[in-house]
């Protein structure tokens, strides 16, 4: 099987000259089940941001041989890459089923859309499954519990047949037993995805990371397993404060 | 399989009914004055069917539908005009000018005049589109554009006193395509073929609702931005349906013409572009039926109220519309869920606790302890 990879090279975002991104350097391969780490404002989420077209972007980040910076949204989603948002943003009018079929559909043609569903997609079946989310298939989107409304954009980023998977913290304010369950979900779906996850959560990142970065005021500071980014003493400065060494677990 | 079943003979019966109101009621128990009234709240609600898709389903604030009612009423209007004139001649208020412009000359035939109904306003809507929602402009912003095309048309429609009759607008037709429009059977098959017409969009807009691309347009009413990281432009979604809203428009104006025998540039700037709104407001703007119905109620109370009460209406107007947004923002035609929820607050069913925990788990399926503290 091919292994594909993101491949991000002196990437750098600047507004109005603050330096967001600095000349970050990342390459992230399938079934690497990546954490991306810092302090607040370390450029996490600018990063994903520039990754995905939103803020203009120099460097260069490469997926499939495909440049992505300069392109538009909509181009880079269909170039493989998709994205979830801090703040679960699903269709809330749209029942469950809509919403996945809204997410395999971006490639089909312009007049076949003037139908109605006859037949759930069979890719839209197994997303529903991976996600548990078949019996909720006609709930509204809006009706669903914070981490159901998770897994579904998570769902959205397999039927939309996104290779790379750019979430944006999402365990946030999800209990232990939904953490643990998105846990499962991120392990089942790494096997053929490029996974890279944007989180703050500690106990999430050690229990699920197959490998970290650390971001700290645009620039990477540190990047391994858990356990080599632990004992990276820049790393401990910056989660610590200057002068502390943490035990190591 | 039973509920669906029922379900579409409900909708059948629902079109049935229209259809036998339309077609056999009306025509058979209102008089002659009654029926031309209602042929004209038909035109004014083809408009609304089309506010109802841009604004209800796709979220687009269509404040200037007062732009394409106008074009396809003035394109209609000037073939009236023409056709009234014979061949090689002009309209009687064209005094001092030289000649027929050569756009009047465009809608001469009957064929560029249909054509030009449809395809005038829709490739203006197009570029408009495409225009506005490409810079991502929406909202507020996009409302305010859409009232400021409405009132530039209808400046510049005064503004051309010779061209196209200025403030007084074009009016005294005689004939529409050949059949005089001072014979009663003439003015009924005006009646029928707006009714027709009317029917015939709601089934446009109904399939469109039931579709993919209906789904999608709600999809982009409530996420944009979600939508074009799903690998859609969400530009051209959204200018769908603004354009077959303006094409709508559009076809109301060309009918509205022959039917109520004036067309003036008081038809078709701000004032009746937001008259154009409040049926779809007071009906239910994301519904399917609100908009039309909405629309016809609003012409009939306010045609009622001003023969009675001549200046009551406006203000009646006005506080119906400050009522509908106060009190139920999705129009009448959310009373149903409205009310439910007001009702017995059931709870939802119980919800499955998450994903499934099969397939494989991965190598390192064994969760490490969780040790607090560290890094």
């Amino acid at each position: 099987m091919r292994q594909d990879y993101l491949e991000i090279r002196g990437l750098r975002v600047a507004f109005d000259g603050f330096v967001a991104v600095d000349g970050v350097d990342m390459t992230v391969l399938q079934g690497d089940l990546r954490f991306l780490i810092g302090p607040n404002g370390a450029g996490k989420t600018t990063l994903v941001d520039a990754i995905t077209g939103l803020t203009p972007a120099t460097g260069s980040a490469k997926f499939d041989g495909v440049q992505l910076l300069g392109k538009k949204e909509h181009q880079i989603a269909r170039a493989g890459v998709g994205r979830t948002f801090q703040t679960a943003s699903v269709f809330e009018q749209l029942t469950v089923l809509q919403n996945l079929d809204i997410a395999a559909g971006a490639t089909r043609r312009r007049l076949g859309l003037l139908r109605a569903r006859r037949a759930v997609p069979p890719s839209v079946e197994l997303a529903m499954e991976t996600t548990g989310l078949t019996r909720l298939r006609d709930r509204l989107a809006g009706e669903l519990a914070h981490g159901q409304k998770q897994w579904l954009e998570i769902g959205m980023l397999l039927v939309q047949n996104a290779t790379v998977l750019l979430l944006d913290e999402p365990v946030a304010g999800m209990s232990a037993d939904e953490r643990e369950q998105t846990g499962e979900l991120l392990r089942r779906v790494r096997r053929d995805h490029v996974v890279v996850v944007v989180e703050h959560d500690m106990e999430f990142l050690r229990a699920y990371a197959d490998s970290v970065t650390v971001l700290a005021a645009g620039k990477k500071i540190a990047e391994g397993t858990y356990a080599q980014v632990q004992a990276d003493p820049r790393v401990q400065e910056i989660y610590l404060g200057p002068g502390h060494t943490a035990e190591v677990s | 399989m039973t509920a669906n079943w029922g379900r579409r003979a409900g909708v059948l019966g629902a079109y049935a009914l229209a259809l036998a109101l339309l077609f056999g009621a009306a025509p058979l128990l209102l008089t002659d004055f009654r029926l031309r009234l209602l042929a004209q709240f038909l035109c004014l609600a083809m408009v609304a069917v089309g506010i109802g898709l841009a604004w209800g389903s796709g979220g687009m604030l269509t404040l200037g539908q007062g732009l394409f009612f106008g074009l396809g009423a003035y394109i209609m209007a000037i073939h009236l005009q023409l056709a009234d004139a014979g061949p090689g001649g002009r309209p009687a208020f064209m005094v001092t000018g030289s000649g027929v412009p050569w756009w009047w000359e465009l809608f001469r035939s009957p064929v560029t005049a249909v054509l030009g109904i449809v395809a005038v306003p829709g490739l203006l809507a197009l570029l408009l589109g495409l225009g506005v929602f490409r810079r991502r402009v929406k909202g507020a912003y996009f409302a305010i554009l859409s009232q400021a095309s409405a009132a530039a048309f209808a400046l510049l429609l005064i503004s051309q006193q010779n061209s196209i009759g200025g403030s007084n607008g074009l009016s005294s037709f005689r004939s529409f395509f050949g059949f005089t429009l001072a014979d009663p059977v003439n003015r009924r098959m005006l009646y029928f073929i707006a009714a027709g017409v009317l029917v015939g969009m709601v089934a446009t807009v109904h399939q469109l609702r039931r579709s993919r691309y209906g789904e999608l347009l709600t999809a982009v009413r409530d996420g944009e931005e979600r939508v074009r990281f799903l690998g859609y432009d969400p530009a051209l979604i959204k200018v769908a349906a603004y354009a077959l809203a303006a094409v709508f428009a559009a076809v109301g104006g060309a009918l509205f013409v022959p039917i109520v025998g004036i067309i003036s540039p008081n038809s078709v700037g701000v004032v009746p572009s937001i008259g154009f709104l409040i049926g779809v407001a007071v009906g239910g703007r994301a519904t399917l039926l609100g908009p039309v119905l909405g629309s016809l109620a609003v012409s009939y109370a306010g045609s009622t109220l001003s023969e009675n009460f001549e200046s009551v209406w406006i203000y009646l107007q006005g506080l119906l519309f400050v009522l509908v947004v106060a009190f139920l923002p999705a129009g009448v035609g959310s009373m149903p869920g409205v009310l439910r929820r007001w009702g017995g607050r059931r709870d939802p069913a119980p919800v499955p606790a998450g994903p499934a925990l099969v397939d494989d788990p991965g190598p390192a399926s064994a969760v490490p302890a969780v040790h607090t503290g560290g890094a």
